[in-house]
C-alpha cells in the first residue's frame, strides 16, 4: 500500500527543486520574493507544456508541494476552463485553481494572527 | 580619495559568500522531508477513499495549516533560517508569506493592518500565477481554435 | 570644506545609561547595562511602542543616578530608526523638556551628542541637556526588512539591529569625562546598493571621516578610534583603507580601531553574522562599556565615531546607492 519508490522519488525531486531554488539565491543575490515568482511561472510553464504531469506520475507531492505545484495547478485550472467555458475561462480559470492554496492560506493566517502574538526574533 | 570602481571591487573582496554547500545540503533534506510528507498524507487521504486530485489538493491545505500553526508559535522562522530554500520553495513558505504579514500587522489593526498587508510578501506569487495563468489560457484558446 | 572644532570649554558627561532588550542582555556587555528586558517588550503591547518605552527608561535612568528632575533639563535631542522619530518624540514628550528629533540613521548618537554639545557651547541659555537615541530590532525589521515571523535566511554580510538605548545627559558643570572637539561628517556614496550589506556601504564615510580628522591631529596622543556600527565587513574595509591610503601612520590608525557593533555581541554564542547595528548599538556601547572606561581614567583620550547608512526602504528598491555617513566627537579623561 505504501509506495516506497514513489515516497523516495517524491523525497528527491522535492529536495531538487528546493536545492535549485537555494543555489539561486546564494550565487545571484535574488531576492527569495523573485525566486518564488520565478517558480511559480516555471510551473505554469511546464504545467502548459505537459511535462508536470509526467513528473506528477512518479514523484508525486514531490513536485506538486513546491511552489511549481502551485503553479502547474493553475496552468490545469485554465485548461480545463478554457475547454469547458471557452473565452471567459481564460479569466476563470486561474483563480479557480489557485483557490484551496490561497483560501487555506487567508483563512488559517487570519485565525493564527487572532490567537498568537509576534515573537522577537532570536539569534 | 577612493575610486567608485576600486571600492566595488574592495566590497567584493571581503564580503563573504554564502556557505553554498551547507545551505544546499540543507535545502534539500529539509524540501525533501516536507515533501516526503507530503506524499505520506496523500498516501494517507486517498486510502481514505478521497479522489487523488482532491487528496493532493488536501495535502497543500494540511501544510499550509501546520506552517499557520508553527509561525504562529514562533517556530517557522527557526527551522527557515537553516533551511533556506528548503522551507521556502514548497507551499509551506507561501503560507508563512502569508501568515507572517497578518501576526505583524495586528498591531495595526484588522481592516488596514491585518487585511491590506497579508499578501505584501505573498502578492507578488499570486499576480506572477495569474498573470501566467492568463496568457497560457489565451494560446491554449487560440491554438484550440485552429487544431 | 571639513572642519573640527575644538572647545575651550569643554562640555562634560554629567550622566550615563544604557538600556537593552535579550540579545543586549546575554552579549558581552550585558551586565554594564543599566536595565535589561529580556522580553523586549518593556511592559509595552507593541514594538513601537516598546522603543519608546525604552528611551524613557533609558533618560530616566540617567537622571535618576545623579539625582536629577526632568526640570533640570534645557533641552532633549534624541532620534531612533522609526518613520518620523516617533520614537523618540514618543517616549520622551513626558519629560515636558523642549524637544530637538534627530535623523542620522545610525550615526544619531554621535550627531546627537554633537548638537548638544554645540548648544551648550553657543547659548548661556543651556547648562544642562539630554542626548537619546534608540533602536528596536523588531520595529527596525517590520519597517525595513520583513515581518519577524517571516522565515527567511540572512546572508553573512547582513547585521543584527540592536535593541538597545543610550542616553547622556551633558553638562557645562566639570566631571570626568568631557567633549572636547566635534566634527560633523560629510554624507558619502557608498558605492553600493546591497541592504543586507550596509558596514561596506559606511565603511567610506566613516575612512573620510578618520582620514580628514587625523590631518591635523597625532595619532599617538589618541587610545582608541571607535566606529559605531561597521561589523565584521566594514571594519576590513576601513582598516584595510587606513593602510593603503594614509601614508606613514595609516597602520597606527588601524591598530586603534574598535567598532562597536562587534563588541556589542558574541559572535561565538549569537547568530548576528557581520555584527550589531542600530542607533541604539553605538549609544549603549558607549554608555555600557567606553565612558565607564573614560571616567576610570583607563582610556584617555578617544575618537568616537557613529556610522550612519542614508537610505529608506524606498529608496533601496528605486536602485539608489547606500550614503554612508560618519559624524566625529573626541572624548578626554578628565575635570580640567
Amino acid at each position: 500500500m505504501i509506495d516506497i519508490l514513489r515516497l523516495l522519488s517524491a523525497f528527491v525531486v522535492g529536495g531538487l527543486i528546493s536545492v535549485t531554488a537555494q543555489v539561486l539565491i546564494d550565487l545571484t543575490r535574488l531576492t527569495p520574493a523573485r525566486i518564488l515568482v520565478l517558480f511559480v511561472c516555471a510551473g505554469v510553464f511546464i504545467g502548459a507544456i505537459g511535462l508536470y504531469d509526467i513528473i506528477f506520475e512518479f514523484a508525486g507531492a514531490g513536485i506538486s508541494v513546491p511552489l511549481i505545484g502551485f503553479g502547474a495547478t493553475v496552468a490545469d485550472g485554465v485548461r480545463e476552463a478554457v475547454d469547458k467555458e471557452g473565452l471567459l475561462g481564460i479569466l476563470k480559470g486561474p483563480f479557480t485553481a489557485a483557490a484551496a492554496g490561497c483560501s487555506a492560506s487567508l483563512v488559517f493566517g487570519y485565525l493564527i494572527c487572532l490567537l498568537f502574538k509576534g515573537k522577537p526574533k532570536k539569534s | 580619495m577612493e575610486k567608485a570602481e576600486s571600492y566595488k571591487k574592495r566590497i567584493k573582496l571581503h564580503t563573504p559568500p554564502s556557505a553554498l554547500l551547507k545551505d544546499s545540503a540543507l535545502a534539500f533534506l529539509f524540501g525533501g522531508a516536507i515533501c516526503l510528507i507530503g506524499e505520506l498524507l496523500a498516501t494517507l487521504y486517498i486510502y481514505l477513499g478521497i479522489s487523488e486530485k482532491d487528496a493532493y489538493t488536501l495535502v497543500s491545505v494540511t501544510l499550509i495549516f501546520i506552517s499557520a500553526l508553527m509561525t504562529g508559535l514562533g517556530i517557522f522562522d527557526n527551522i527557515a533560517r537553516h533551511a533556506g530554500a528548503g522551507t521556502l520553495v514548497p507551499v509551506t513558505g507561501f503560507a508563512n508569506s502569508v501568515v507572517s504579514p497578518a501576526i505583524d500587522n495586528r498591531s495595526e489593526g484588522l481592516i488596514l493592518g491585518v487585511g491590506a498587508k497579508i499578501f505584501t510578501v505573498a502578492g507578488p506569487v499570486i499576480l506572477y500565477a495569474v498573470l501566467s495563468g492568463t496568457v497560457f489560457g489565451i494560446i491554449y484558446y487560440i491554438t484550440k481554435l485552429f487544431i | 570644506m571639513q572642519k573640527i572644532t575644538y572647545l575651550e570649554n569643554p562640555i562634560y558627561f554629567e550622566s550615563f545609561s544604557a538600556v537593552g532588550g535579550y540579545e543586549e542582555g546575554r552579549g558581552p556587555l550585558g551586565e554594564n547595562f543599566d536595565f535589561i528586558d529580556e522580553k523586549d517588550l518593556f511592559g509595552m503591547k507593541t514594538w513601537e511602542r516598546a522603543e519608546a518605552e525604552m528611551s524613557r527608561i533609558a533618560l530616566n535612568t540617567a537622571l535618576k543616578k545623579v539625582n536629577l528632575s526632568p526640570d533640570d533639563l534645557n533641552i532633549i535631542v534624541a532620534g531612533d530608526l522609526q518613520n518620523q522619530c516617533v520614537a523618540s518624540s514618543g517616549g520622551l514628550f513626558t519629560f515636558g523638556v523642549p524637544f530637538l528629533g534627530l535623523y542620522g540613521a545610525c550615526s544619531t548618537c554621535t550627531e546627537g551628542l554633537l548638537v548638544l554639545t554645540a548648544m551648550l557651547t553657543s547659548s548661556k541659555n543651556y547648562t544642562r541637556g539630554a542626548s537619546v537615541t534608540s533602536s528596536h530590532n523588531c520595529a527596525a525589521e517590520r519597517q525595513f526588512r520583513t515581518p519577524i515571523e517571516y522565515g527567511g535566511q540572512r546572508t553573512p554580510s547582513a547585521q543584527w539591529t540592536a535593541t538597545a538605548s543610550g542616553a547622556f545627559i551633558l553638562s557645562k558643570e566639570k566631571h570626568e569625562a568631557k567633549i572636547t572637539a566635534f566634527m560633523p561628517g560629510k554624507a558619502i556614496d557608498g558605492y553600493t546598493k546591497d541592504a543586507t550589506n550596509m558596514g561596506a556601504a559606511m565603511a567610506l564615510a566613516a575612512f573620510d571621516s578618520i582620514a580628514s580628522f587625523f590631518q591635523e591631529n597625532n595619532p599617538d596622543e589618541y587610545d582608541l578610534i571607535i566606529t559605531g556600527d561597521l561589523g565584521r565587513i566594514g571594519s576590513d574595509i576601513l582598516r584595510e583603507l587606513l593602510r593603503e591610503k594614509i601614508k606613514g601612520f595609516g597602520e597606527k590608525l588601524a591598530s586603534l580601531h574598535r567598532d562597536c557593533g562587534l563588541l556589542l555581541y558574541d559572535k561565538n554564542i549569537q547568530d548576528v553574522h557581520s555584527g550589531a547595528s542600530g542607533c541604539g548599538c553605538s549609544a549603549s556601547v558607549l554608555a555600557s562599556h567606553v565612558l565607564p572606561r573614560v571616567v576610570s581614567g583607563e582610556i584617555k583620550r578617544v575618537l568616537f565615531l557613529s556610522t550612519g547608512a542614508l537610505m529608506s526602504a524606498s529608496s533601496v528598491f528605486q536602485g539608489d546607492h547606500i550614503l554612508g555617513i560618519a559624524p566625529a566627537i573626541r572624548i578626554e579623561h578628565g575635570t580640567s
